[in-house]
Order: C-alpha cells, then sequence, then structure tokens
C-alpha cells in the first residue's frame, strides 16, 4: 500500500486533535496552550498541502504559506500580551484572567 | 510480507516523530522541553512537506518555526520566571474532558474520512484550479502564482505581519523611571553659552565652581 492522501489526512488529524487535547490538558499555562495552537495550524497546514499536491492544484500551497504568516503574527502577538500580563500580575495562570473584566 | 518503498519508509518515519513529539510538546513536564519537542515536531512536518514535493514551504516551515517562532517562545519560558510545579496542579482533572473531546473529534474525523470520497471531476469543476507545473521548481511555479493571482492577499500578508510586529513592540515597551537616555531633541537645541561659563578670578583668590559644593 503506498503512501497516499488518506495517510497525510491522518497524521494530520492525530496532530490536531493533539492540539485541542493540549487545550484542555494544560488549562493553566497559557505557554503550553500557545504551543498547542500552533500544533494545529501545522495540521492545517499538512492538511493544505497534502490536498494541494494530490489534487495538483498549487493553491493549496499558496493558502498554507498564508497560515504561516498568521500563525507567526499571532505567536509574536500573543507571547507579547503574554509578556505585558506577567509584569502586571507577576504569574501566567489562566484563572487570574477573569479579573480583567472591568 | 507488505513491500514498502524507501520513500513509504521515510513517511513513516517523518509522520511517526512528528505524531510522538506533538504528544510529547502538550505531556513534557518542562515548558522547555515543550519548545525542543515542538520544533522536532516542526522539521519532521517540514520533511513531511519535501516528500509532497513542496520544497519551499518545507525550508519556510525551518526558517519561520524553527527559526523565528519556537525560538520565541524559548525566550519567553525562560525569560519568565515562572512557578511551573505549580500551574502543573489539577492537570489531571481536566484529563477526562479533554480526553472526551478528543476522541468525539478523532472519530468524527475517522467518519468522515471514512464516508467521504472526491468526485471524478473535482479538480475540473474548481474555481480556479492552479496545475502544478512539473517542468520548473516548487519555488518558481510557487512565485509564478504568487506574484500573479494572489498579489493583492500577499500584500495584505505582509500588512498583517508589519500589524504584528508594531503591537508586539507598542505592547512590550515601556517606559521605566531612573533610566537615563539620549534625549536628541535637548542635545540638538543646546547653545555654547549653556555649556561652559566664562568667569573672571581675582588674582589669590580663586573660584567656586557652580555645580561643586564647597
Amino acid at each position: 500500500m503506498t503512501v497516499g492522501l488518506g495517510h497525510y489526512l491522518t497524521v494530520a488529524a492525530i496532530l490536531f486533535v493533539f492540539g485541542i487535547f493540549g487545550i484542555f490538558l494544560n488549562r493553566k499555562n497559557v505557554i503550553i496552550i500557545l504551543m498547542s495552537i500552533e500544533l494545529m495550524l501545522l495540521a492545517v497546514n499538512i492538511n493544505l498541502v497534502a490536498f494541494s499536491t494530490f489534487q495538483g492544484d498549487m493553491a493549496g500551497q499558496v493558502l498554507a504559506m498564508f497560515v504561516l504568516t498568521v500563525a507567526a503574527a499571532e505567536a509574536a502577538i500573543g507571547l507579547a500580551i503574554l509578556v505585558v500580563y506577567f509584569r502586571s500580575r507577576g504569574s501566567i495562570a489562566v484563572e487570574d484572567i477573569n479579573q480583567m473584566k472591568g | 510480507m507488505m513491500e514498502l518503498s524507501l520513500i513509504d519508509m521515510v513517511f513513516y518515519l517523518f509522520s511517526a516523530v512528528t505524531v510522538a513529539s506533538g504528544m510529547l510538546v502538550i505531556s513534557a513536564r518542562n515548558p522547555v522541553h515543550s519548545v525542543l519537542w515542538l520544533i522536532l515536531a516542526f522539521f519532521s512536518a517540514a520533511g513531511l512537506f519535501v516528500l509532497m514535493g513542496a520544497e519551499f514551504l518545507a525550508m519556510l516551515l525551518v526558517v519561520v518555526y524553527v527559526g523565528a517562532v519556537a525560538v520565541l517562545f524559548l525566550f519567553v519560558v525562560m525569560m519568565l520566571d515562572i512557578n511551573f510545579t505549580e500551574l502543573r496542579q489539577g492537570m489531571l482533572q481536566h484529563l477526562p474532558l479533554g480526553g472526551l473531546v478528543g476522541f468525539i473529534l478523532l472519530g468524527e474525523l475517522v467518519a468522515l474520512a471514512v464516508a467521504w470520497n472526491f468526485g471524478a471531476d473535482v479538480a475540473k469543476n474548481a474555481a480556479s484550479p492552479a496545475p502544478i507545473d512539473t517542468a520548473t521548481t516548487n519555488t518558481e511555479a510557487l512565485g509564478q502564482l504568487l506574484y500573479t493571482d494572489y498579489i493583492f492577499i500577499f500584500q495584505t500578508a505582509g500588512l498583517i505581519l508589519l500589524v504584528a510586529m508594531i503591537g508586539a513592540i507598542v505592547l512590550t515597551l515601556r517606559d521605566r523611571p531612573g533610566v537615563r537616555r539620549q534625549n536628541i531633541s535637548v542635545q540638538v537645541q543646546r547653545k555654547p553659552g549653556e555649556a561652559y561659563d566664562l568667569v573672571d578670578v581675582d588674582t589669590g583668590k580663586g573660584v567656586s565652581l557652580p555645580g561643586k559644593k564647597g
């Protein structure tokens, strides 16, 4: 059985589920949550590139590039917010963040 | 005995490493280790991209994710003085719910994969198919598309990065009191008369300088 589209989609699905699972598992740690989101975006990218290759349509790779761009921007902004939050509170526990309502 | 070609074996190697390191990202005790596993996951996903013939994206993944994003994570994890063992408390109490959601999602994905197949004419009916040009390299084919059909989206992506950059700088910049900084306008507006005083010194009396006591 040669490796086909289904194999790549399986890998991406497992990776995506790990990302969701990581968010639930590490509910207190924002850094791990951000890393889980990166994992999920990576899974999405694998899907896009796999469809692009096996459908013979180059547009999927272009879209994967834009996903990559947005992921990089999201990580930068998320970590910047995290640093600011840590400076003001001295902790990054997610439960403390609900005190910001106001 | 199933016959495995070299490409298949490479695929299984890379995908096993990707999945295993993805698992370790979310379960590692130390967040620094999590980041390092994340880097390994990105590297092996780049290997998968190469297998699929998307060489440019694979190299982009290594440069952007491993070179920038993962190092950013590593910086933040090591820079902030966080008690990580405290953050891990109560982790197991979320395990059933997370496991439930994960399994439901995985089941849905499996059901989708089993029930779904492509129609024969999907590629033909796609809105704007851009067939992969096998005569050129992957980078050139991507560039041909990116700078023609997708130029406005490409520019928007650049704008998003600019906004992210400015946003990150504005968020983290702070004025700390007691830090001496260069004030260029004050330096430029300085006149010769303010820089020194001419004092006529009487013979045998000496002079007291304005800046000094005693």
